[in-house]
């Protein structure tokens, strides 16, 4: 059979037809529809982790119990789940388990942009990186057996080009099933690192290692393609693809397995070519562990380190090697015209909006009038942000969030930029999916270090920027069905807070209140502010107008960053088709002038 | 056919990415390599999206070289201009004629290019710019959201897939409620291309 699939939906099947029967995950882009392509087959278990960690913990337990077991997270989730995965290296492995990461080299949707090739080599696992969907549908079916007989987690690595790209795949007969009953061997050696246990262990993965560099040399997709000997290049993943048009009649060497290296393949490799490039995305760490064999080669010296490659990238950096000639005909130029740019925003009916609008205006950020606060210099506000479609309240007009780290950050760096002495009032404002995965923690320590500090949970119900996820929040499962939600008024005050608001996302009157509340208050205190995704709530109610008679054009709802309201020439008007009508009114309730109303009650007072 | 490079731009929402889906498996069905690649922003809405979908004997890279597409269907007119540079010299631009101005314009802190200078940027690539009216035609449909699919069809007529390939992939591709519209959509499409655009 024949499909068209993204690499994402590749790894997915290849996990299902090598047999596995628990799959964990937190959402994260360019990762998550892996989990949501297993999600769908009812004969595995597929969850929606609290966080990244704990998927991981759940995969080892499946793979202790002798049950194959994925873990999919994208590159920063790694960091997350780091302990468990160095424990996971550490452990014996009694099934194969294996750890989907997606890298976003560009980042087009993460907080930085890190390579985590280098965790193959920290933790001393074996490493694939397909270069295509049929090379990650396929892979995965060798990452389980290598897992297994090497007794090691595998690390299935790709980027958002091979994620979200879509190829063409040539899907085998499904094989059967792996029958296996869930056991558990008793064996404290095997499963309790104690120190004395762990360095027997640390033995082994050394000579674990030592094995699996001998099996990459035989690993069918350590390729060679012989060209020109004049050229040859080193390469792997997508860099592999673009290398390929750039270079037609070279030799190359893709690497299938990036860690360990085959040297003996690698140092035949080099002995028959003149001279050798490696080609990679981010890091030199092909060439620094080539290097390190003591084969000379070159690569990140012009190739750079930053952002994606693609071929234009590559002939440039060649081209100033002379590797490549100065072409004729020269390289078109991008053609120099300043456009507006178009960045993404929050929707129209969001239920973040009317909150930071509230922290913008009450925290001096920005004014309905033409000087606009440019800088948080005068707030008497210090907004500490977090992950998720949120952190675009960084964005003007709103101009409401000051920091943004990584997930659940914003509780302890709020706290700390207490206890370092910022006179002004510090406000975390997180998610409910994020603060789930990881302000909970924070949330204990600022209790117990009496902070008075003011965290804003956003609560819309579900992880949106990923692509609307269930979480432990929603009391659905990652397989659609309903199960115990964790009641989050509960947990907060459970954990020792008692100044807790629930407050509507739409009501102003009442956003108003809990912020003047915050802003004067000296205990630690918690405002969940509770209205569904816009993209989840019931659409088909009735749009609002402005009355253009009543407008004064001062401009106040155009602070509000809806797409919706518009201008054109010097009239706002709102747009029908985006407006979101009663399950939002924002703009109605902030209008001085209550020129923003029903549209067809606009139109019946105009005279005739 | 040596090779096919597409871009697919627009704004967020158009359905930008389930017509390149389409274009995939509909090249897919006649026998051609396909890849494609999606870049979408950090939202899923109202940012800035291209879809790069390449068809041949055999595809490599999924992104596509500056300056070397085929074709740029742009779903929204200063993203056609944004896209441009995409386009090979003698490449074809297929522009929906209708503005979606982004926050900035609205704000009154850019300013939204005329037709004249978007012209004139898609000029410096080629002459092969033909404007359509989807969205006027996806309205008059009765689904504007039909506007991806008649774009589809203005572009089908430059590339060599036969039509009943196109209309059964986009039968495969949509739900029943929506199928018959669709491929109304899509012939008009194509029809608007070829009566008003190649005589």
């Amino acid at each position: 059979m024949i499909k068209l699939l993204s690499g994402n939906e590749a790894l997915a099947l290849g996990a299902y037809h090598a047999g596995v029967k628990v799959a964990t995950a937190y959402p994260g882009t360019p990762s998550t529809e892996i989990l949501e392509s297993l999600a769908r087959h009812e004969d595995i278990y597929a969850e929606w982790s609290t966080n990244e960690k704990v998927a991981m913990e759940v995969a080892m337990g499946a793979a202790c119990a002798g049950i194959r077991s994925l873990v999919s997270l994208k590159q920063v989730g790694l960091n997350v789940a780091s302990d468990p995965f160095m424990a996971a290296s550490t452990m014996a492995v009694n099934a194969g388990i294996v750890i989907a990461c997606a890298d976003d080299p560009g980042i087009h949707s993460s907080q930085n942009e890190q390579d985590n090739r280098h965790y193959a080599k920290l933790a001393k696992v074996p490493m694939l990186e397909p270069s295509d969907s049929q090379e990650a549908y396929e892979f995965m079916l060798y990452a389980f057996d290598i897992s297994e007989k090497f007794g090691t987690p595998t690390l299935m690595l790709t980027t958002t080009r091979i994620s979200h790209s879509k190829s063409v795949v040539k899907v085998h007969q499904k094989q059967a099933p792996l029958a296996r009953q869930a056991s558990f061997h008793y064996d404290v050696e095997k499963y309790v690192m104690l120190p004395i246990y762990a360095r027997l262990r640390h033995s082994l993965i050394e000579e674990r290692l030592t094995k699996l560099a001998t099996y990459a040399e035989t690993f069918s997709f350590n390729q060679v393609s012989w060209g020109e000997r004049r050229l040859g290049i080193i390469t792997s993943g997508v860099a592999y693809q673009y290398a390929r048009e750039v270079f037609p009649q070279a030799s190359f060497l893709k690497l299938g397995m990036t860690y360990p290296l085959p040297k003996n393949l690698l140092l035949n490799f080099a002995a028959q070519v003149d001279r050798i490039l490696v080609i990679e995305e981010l890091d030199p760490f092909l060439q620094e562990n080539i290097q390190a064999m003591g084969i000379k080669v070159t690569g990140k010296e012009f190739i750079p380190r930053t952002g994606e490659l693609n071929i234009d990238i590559i002939e440039k950096a060649s081209r100033s090697i002379g590797l490549l000639p100065e072409v004729s005909p020269q390289p078109l130029k991008d053609m120099p015209v300043k456009l507006p740019q178009r960045p993404p925003l929050l929707c129209p009916g969001c239920p973040h909006t009317g909150i930071f609008f509230t922290l913008s205006t009450l925290g001096k950020r920005s004014r309905p009038t033409k000087s606009l606060v440019k800088t948080a210099k005068e707030s008497p506000l210090v907004i500490t942000g977090d992950i998720g479609c949120y952190a675009l309240g960084a964005y003007p007009p709103l101009n409401a969030m000051d920091t943004c780290a990584c997930m659940g950050a914003s509780i302890g760096n709020a706290l700390g930029m207490e206890k370092a002495g910022i006179a002004k009032k510090l406000i975390a404002v997180i998610g409910d999916s994020t603060f789930m995965h990881s302000g909970i923690t924070g949330l204990v320590n600022a209790v117990y270090s009496e902070g008075q500090i003011t965290i804003v949970i956003l609560d819309n119900r579900t992880t949106a920027m990923t692509g609307h996820q269930d979480h432990p929040g929603t009391g659905i499962s990652a397989q659609g069905k309903k199960t115990r939600a964790v009641d989050l008024e509960q947990l907060v005050r459970g954990i020792g807070v008692s100044d807790v608001r629930v407050v509507d996302a739409f009501d102003m009157q009442q956003l108003r209140n809990a912020v003047r509340n915050a802003l004067y208050s000296t205990e630690l205190s918690v405002v969940i502010v509770r209205g569904v995704c816009a993209v989840l709530a019931p659409k088909g109610s009735e749009p609002r107008a402005i009355d253009t008679e009543k407008c004064n054009r001062c401009g106040i709802c155009l602070q509000l960053g809806c797409p919706a309201i518009q201008r054109e020439k010097e009239q706002i008007y709102i747009d029908a088709a985006l407006c979101a009508g009663d399950a939002c009114t924002i703009c109605q309730q902030i209008c001085p002038r209550q020129a923003i109303d029903l549209k067809s009650r606009i139109e019946a007072m105009k005279p005739l | 056919m040596k090779k096919l490079d597409i871009l697919v731009a627009g704004v967020g929402g158009q359905g930008i990415i389930l017509a390149s889906d389409i274009i995939g498996e509909t090249a897919l069905s006649a026998q051609y390599d396909v890849k494609k690649a999606d870049t979408l922003g950090m939202a899923q809405r109202g940012g800035s999206v291209i879809s790069h979908v390449r068809i041949g004997q055999q595809v490599h890279s999924p992104l596509i070289k500056k300056g070397e597409a085929d074709i740029l269907i742009a779903f929204e007119k200063l993203e056609a201009a944004r896209w441009g540079y995409y386009l090979q010299p003698g490449g074809i631009a297929i522009v929906n004629n209708h503005a979606l101005p982004p926050s900035s314009v609205n704000t009154g802190n850019a300013q939204y290019p005329n037709d004249q200078e978007i012209t004139s940027i898609l000029k410096q690539r080629t002459d092969r710019i033909y404007f359509i009216d989807g969205t006027r035609h996806a309205r008059e449909l009765g689904n504007v959201r039909t506007l991806n699919i008649f774009m589809l069809g203005s572009a089908s007529v430059f590339m060599p897939i036969e039509t009943q390939v196109w209309e059964d992939s986009i039968s495969q591709h949509l739900s029943p409620n929506i199928r018959r519209i669709n491929i109304v959509a899509f012939r008009k499409g194509r029809e608007e291309m070829r009566s008003a655009h190649l005589g």
